[in-house]
Formats: structure tokens, C-alpha cells, sequence
């Protein structure tokens, strides 16, 4: 059991109603290690992510990064949900980026920044925005600290956000399909920030269609389809000599349609 | 016409056509000759207008009418914000508690719960300790009938502003550590205000006229004011117009104050 650090994801099962989305997920992250997960749309790969940081309650099943178990604590042989504080504790040591970016509109990209490490972790403003505008310049974004979301493009807004989360200094990052709300010619931005931050030894995982992204920078590949894990291994293996037919079908059509979802 | 020289050709532009000169004229005409028939009525007093425009119980009532204006306002909000988390929340009791609230006070006339409040001792003769007539005074009687009717109507303006913020921004704020109270109150809230102002104003508009209907419980709004004034010495008109100068410039001020609110709000 790694309990010092990465994620221990196991038996993870989710329900909408009467739809099954997550049926049994055991997956593991080392630290430093970069996961990308692909698979149709669909087959649970962004509910995964919102399970792991607690977004959705699970409805069996259990997530831990470092150690520490995420929205749950065990008594008298059950998981009894945490307070909304102790989860929100957790949490902190996960970074999430989003599809749609999700940046406080009324704030700057600086304040979209700082907001965190000031109001939650209480730190001392100035510092934090020295450190802020360190992390802006680190994803390329200097010059854009005191505009309004609204004001730059997607892939810089997109970039923000990336940046919002590791001003929180998180252990692991969450990327729910970074890339697919951007018009295509602002991808490779947004692409090479995170293989600057896979480079420097962030623990990452990326539910991604960037089948090449998955190629050049992932160490594990995991292919979901229909709320389970078909097939994972060394992204190398699964991308090229994938062992299950439903990941090869897979790969086939992305090949073919590299713009479908 | 040889157009090839146009660009040579003084530009005329167009005066408009006859026919709005006749509809103009006709306007002023009949705004003009109303207005004259009022002012020189011989059934209305100038002098009398002049005589209570400023006298003190009007300038009392005036009082009265913007305390309870700003009373209402203030237990509107904060019932209102309190109503609106409720619906917004995930407790299907307090949902079902909010609606109910909303559906009731948003129902019944205001005239209606205004003098329910100022009767409410023959409900309950006593409140605790107290006699019930002691406490309900025709002012809070009139403050509780415009403040929770008020409240039904807030909720629904602050429930539209939450939900105009998208629900990703609280999902992000979730993931960077914060709890749902302190999203709601760095994410949601900050960005709804822009949403809900321009309908808060207009709202406080009729919350201020609103206040008039106080004068049926004899509230001690200016409404009151000259009721009871042109109760005495029978001049209705004079004292109705007194009224509506105090009103107009009231709501004057207020829409003032709601350009400089959005335009601060916009900044």
C-alpha cells in the first residue's frame, strides 16, 4: 500500500438513477506518475474524476491521495461521509482543471489565483501574489494578470486555470478533457504546459482524446468504456499492442476521426 | 444624373415627414391645455399646496414613507437571500418551506395582509407576556406587511441572480478548498449582485409607492399624512397633488440612485 503519497482509487461504483456510470474501478498513481484515460464518450471517464475529488458522493467504494482517505472516514466497519470542512481538506491536495475552464468571471486571472491560498489556506497575500504572478509568467500568461476571464482566449484562460490549481500546491492534478472545449489551433498551448508540468514530476491525471499527447507524455494509458476499466499498462503497450479488441476498435476510430469526440 | 462624381455631392439627410410635426403639435396641444385646466381651476388651491408642501406632518409622513421603505427593503433581502438559498438548497423540507412561503405571500393581496397584521389580536388577543395591541402598532403592522410580502418577491430575484452564475465556478471552488458557504459567499454572490440590481431598483420603486397602502391602517406614511390633513379641511385635490409632488421626487432620487448603483456595480 503506497500510503505516502499518490492515489488509491478502489472498487470505485457510481449510479445516476438507474444508469450505472462507474461499475467497480480500482486504479492506482504513483507519484509522479502521469495517467492519461481514454475512452468513448460516455464510458465514465469524467464522472471518475468528479468521484475522486468527491464532486459526486460515491455509492460504494473509496479514494485516497496520500494516504488520506477522500470524503469518508472509517468507523464501526462502514465509510461515514466527512463534514463538509474535513472534505474540503482532502481535497485540497487534489488540483482540478476543467472542460469549460470554470474561472471566477468577476476576478482577474491574478485573483482567480490567489483567491485560494489566501481565503483557504490562509496565507499572506503579498507572498502569495509574488507567487502568483510566478505562475502566470510560468504558463506564459505575464502580461495578463490583471485581466478579466472574459477578456483573454480560451486556451489562456485555460492556462489560468492550471495555474489556479497549483497555487494550491495540490499533490495530484486533475484534467477533465482540458482540451476539447478549445478551437483547435489554441490545443497545443494548452498542451505544452501540462508537458512542462508532467516534465517537472507532477502527479497527473488526464481524461484526454489527445490520443498523441497520451503518447508523447503519459507513463500509464488506462482505456475505459462502459463504467470499467478494460485495459491499462505502459502507454506505449496499450497505445501500440493494445491486448483488448474493444481498445484497439477504439484507437482505430480516434485514428480515423481524430476530430470526433 | 452623372453619379460618378458622387463623392463631389453634398449629402442632405433627411428631415422627416410632416405627418410628425401634426402628431407633435396635436400632443402639446392637448398636454397643454390639460395642464392649464388644472392649474387654473378654480376648485384648486395653490395656495394650500404651497401652505403643506413643507408643513410638518407631511415632511413627518415623508419620513415615515422612506423608514419604511428601506425597513421593507431590509427585511426583504435578508428574508429574501434566506428563502432563495432554501429553494437552492438540497433539503427537499426546506425547499418545499420556501416555495410554500413564496406561493402564499406572493399570492395574497398586499392591502389584504397589511390590515391582517394590524387585526392580528383578534387572532391572538395576547403575544407572550404582552397584550398584542401593545406591541402591533399600525407602524409595524404596516413594517411586517410590506416586509414579508416583499420577501416573496426578493426571493425570486436573488434565486434568478444565483442561478445566472454558472455551476462549474462553484464546482471550482469546491476543488480549490473551499466549502459551499464560502463559494456561495466569494463566487456567487459577488456576480449575482451584478444580475439582481436592475430589477432591485425598480422593485424599491414600488416598495416606495407600495408604502402608501399603509394608509388604510393608518400607517403615518405621508399618504396618511394627507388623508388625514384633507380629512379636516376637505382639500382632497391639493393635498392628493402634495402627495404626488413628494412621491415623483422621491422615486426621482431613487432612479438616480439605482444609475449610479449599476454603473458602480458594472466598474
Amino acid at each position: 500500500m503506497t500510503a505516502e503519497g499518490g492515489l488509491r482509487l478502489r472498487g470505485l461504483r457510481k449510479s445516476f438513477g438507474a444508469m450505472a456510470v462507474l461499475r467497480g474501478v480500482d486504479l492506482d498513481v504513483a507519484p509522479g506518475e502521469v495517467v492519461c484515460v481514454i475512452g468513448p464518450s460516455g464510458s465514465g471517464k469524467s464522472t471518475l474524476l468528479r468521484c475522486v475529488n468527491h464532486l459526486e458522493p460515491l455509492d460504494a467504494g473509496f479514494v485516497q491521495v496520500d494516504g488520506l482517505l477522500v470524503g469518508y472516514e472509517p468507523r464501526d466497519g462502514r465509510l461515514h461521509e466527512s463534514s463538509e470542512r474535513d472534505t474540503a481538506r482532502a481535497r485540497l491536495r487534489m488540483g482540478m482543471v476543467f472542460q469549460q475552464f470554470n474561472l471566477f468571471s468577476h476576478l482577474s486571472a491574478l485573483r482567480n489565483i490567489t483567491l485560494g491560498p489566501v481565503k483557504v489556506l490562509g496565507r499572506d497575500p503579498a507572498e502569495v501574489e509574488a507567487e502568483a504572478r510566478e505562475l502566470l509568467a510560468r504558463v506564459g500568461l505575464a502580461g495578463h494578470a490583471d485581466k478579466l476571464p472574459g477578456q483573454l482566449s480560451g486556451g489562456q484562460q485555460q492556462r489560468v486555470a492550471i495555474a489556479r490549481a497549483l497555487a494550491m500546491r495540490p499533490s495530484v492534478l486533475l484534467f477533465d478533457e482540458p482540451t476539447s472545449a478549445l478551437d483547435p489551433e489554441l490545443v497545443g498551448e494548452v498542451l505544452a504546459v501540462m508537458r512542462d508540468l508532467a516534465d517537472q514530476g507532477m502527479t497527473m491525471v488526464v481524461v484526454t482524446h489527445e490520443i498523441g499527447f497520451a503518447a508523447d507524455v503519459a507513463d500509464t494509458v488506462v482505456f475505459m468504456d462502459e463504467g470499467v476499466i478494460v485495459e491499462s499498462g505502459p502507454a506505449d503497450r496499450v497505445l501500440r499492442h493494445p491486448d483488448s479488441a474493444r481498445t484497439a476498435a477504439f484507437l482505430a476510430h480516434v485514428r480515423r476521426h481524430p476530430e470526433a469526440d | 444624373m452623372m453619379l460618378e462624381n458622387a463623392h463631389t455631392l453634398e449629402v442632405v439627410r433627411r428631415r422627416g415627414y410632416a405627418s410628425r410635426w401634426v402628431v407633435g403639435a396635436v400632443l402639446v396641444a392637448v398636454v397643454g391645455w390639460l395642464a392649464y385646466t388644472v392649474v387654473t381651476s378654480p376648485n384648486l388651491d395653490w395656495v394650500v399646496i404651497g401652505q403643506y408642501f413643507l408643513s410638518t406632518p407631511v415632511m413627518e409622513g415623508v419620513g415615515t414613507t422612506l423608514v419604511l421603505t428601506f425597513a421593507t427593503l431590509g427585511i426583504g433581502l435578508v428574508l429574501g437571500a434566506l428563502l432563495a438559498m432554501m429553494r437552492q438548497s438540497h433539503n427537499p423540507v426546506a425547499i418545499a418551506a420556501a416555495s410554500g412561503y413564496i406561493w402564499f405571500f406572493r399570492g395574497v393581496p398586499l392591502v389584504v395582509q397589511i390590515v391582517f397584521w394590524f387585526n392580528l389580536s383578534l387572532l391572538f388577543p395576547t403575544l407572550g407576556f404582552a397584550q398584542t395591541n401593545a406591541v402591533i402598532t399600525p407602524f409595524l403592522a404596516a413594517m411586517l406587511g410590506l416586509g414579508l410580502h416583499e420577501a416573496a418577491y426578493l426571493a425570486e430575484i436573488i434565486r434568478g441572480g444565483f442561478l445566472a452564475v454558472p455551476g462549474g465556478q462553484v464546482d471550482a471552488a469546491l476543488t480549490i478548498g473551499m466549502t459551499r458557504a464560502q463559494a456561495t459567499r466569494a463566487i456567487v454572490l459577488p456576480q449575482s449582485v451584478r444580475v439582481i440590481l436592475p430589477a432591485l431598483g425598480n422593485q424599491f420603486i414600488l416598495i416606495l409607492k407600495g408604502t402608501s397602502l399603509v394608509s388604510v391602517i393608518g400607517g403615518g406614511d405621508l399618504m396618511t399624512r394627507a388623508q388625514q390633513i384633507y380629512g379636516q379641511n376637505y382639500q382632497v385635490i391639493a393635498l392628493l397633488l402634495v402627495a404626488t409632488g413628494w412621491y415623483l421626487i422621491l422615486v426621482t432620487l431613487a432612479g438616480l440612485g439605482q444609475r449610479f448603483l449599476e454603473r458602480w456595480a458594472a466598474a
